[in-house]
């Protein structure tokens, strides 16, 4: 039994080190794709985590839309531009990265202090449970108005797309 | 043991979420500043789904939240990409410093 303990908890640390290898290499890259990839190993350590907090579906989805379909359309938009200047960033001067470590020193340090200095409380009484079957009746009853939302919201985002793509080709000014 | 407690989830979104805010000043691109996005949206989903397990009465809406944010960004990536394709053909770069036009 302590087995299954220790072998879960060092799943879960290399699902921690896929998250931040994966994000240390999508955040200094200078390659574009590099990036790319490293923000694919890091989204699936993050479904990883979903795995471990109770939501395989939650974790197939993650695996689904994020490394599936957002990568992919981010990988369409490296590749379709033509020159290999559109790929390689320049290198970013000293002013640049002191102020993105001081920023985000900045973010960390206040959100840690929030935690640590809030006492959270579970709520008293918990209902239903984290099965699929149970997601998907809230999905369809009370969470039925967001749903149909964010249909529409793809939709619109879709035709917006590809008619800002298009807009954007030579001789086609709006 | 570590994977059973809300800090060390709370820990590792803000981690993302700082990480996130580090790559999108860093980056010297479009593309890089939207790669850079998608890490706080993470961060912001870990969060979620953390509170859900540990804290919340309901156990499905955190995970139907989840959901929500995912198509958000499925959405965003989508127009944000075809914006920068848009803005490549006009000015032939990707660079967020070169792109000060409004008019062009």
């Amino acid at each position: 039994m302590i087995g299954y303990r220790l072998m879960t908890e060092a799943v879960f640390v290399v699902f921690i080190i896929f998250i931040f290898s994966g994000g240390l290499i999508a955040v200094n890259a200078r390659y574009l794709m590099n990036a790319l990839l490293g923000l694919a190993l890091s989204l699936l350590g993050v479904a990883g985590l979903y795995f471990r907090l109770g939501s395989p579906f939650l974790a197939l989805m993650q695996t689904l839309i994020y490394v599936g379909a957002v990568c992919v359309i981010i990988a369409f938009g490296i590749m379709v531009g033509p020159k290999s200047k559109y790929v390689e960033e320049k290198k970013p001067g000293r002013r640049n990265i002191v102020l993105a470590s001081v920023a985000a020193a900045a973010g960390f340090m206040l959100l840690l202090v929030a935690i640590i200095n809030t006492a959270w409380v579970p709520a008293g009484s918990r209902t239903g449970d984290f099965s699929v079957i149970y997601l998907g009746e809230n999905l369809l009853k009370q969470f039925c108005l967001p749903f149909e939302l964010i249909s529409v919201l793809l939709l619109t985002a879709i035709v917006g797309a590809l008619i800002i793509a298009n807009i954007g080709r030579e001789g086609n000014a709006p | 043991m570590i994977s059973d407690n809300l800090s060390t989830y709370l820990i590792i979104s803000i981690l993302l979420f700082s990480l996130g805010i580090y790559g999108m000043i860093r980056h010297r691109s479009f593309i890089g500043m939207l790669i850079s996005g998608e890490f706080i949206l993470n961060g912001a989903s870990l969060n979620f789904m953390a509170f859900n397990k540990f804290l919340a009465p309901n156990p499905a809406v955190g995970q139907i939240f989840t959901l929500f944010i995912m198509g958000l960004a499925a959405a965003e990536s989508a127009v944000i990409v075809s914006i920068v394709l848009m803005v490549y053909h006009r000015f032939h770069s990707i660079d967020p410093d070169k792109v000060h036009d409004l008019k062009h």
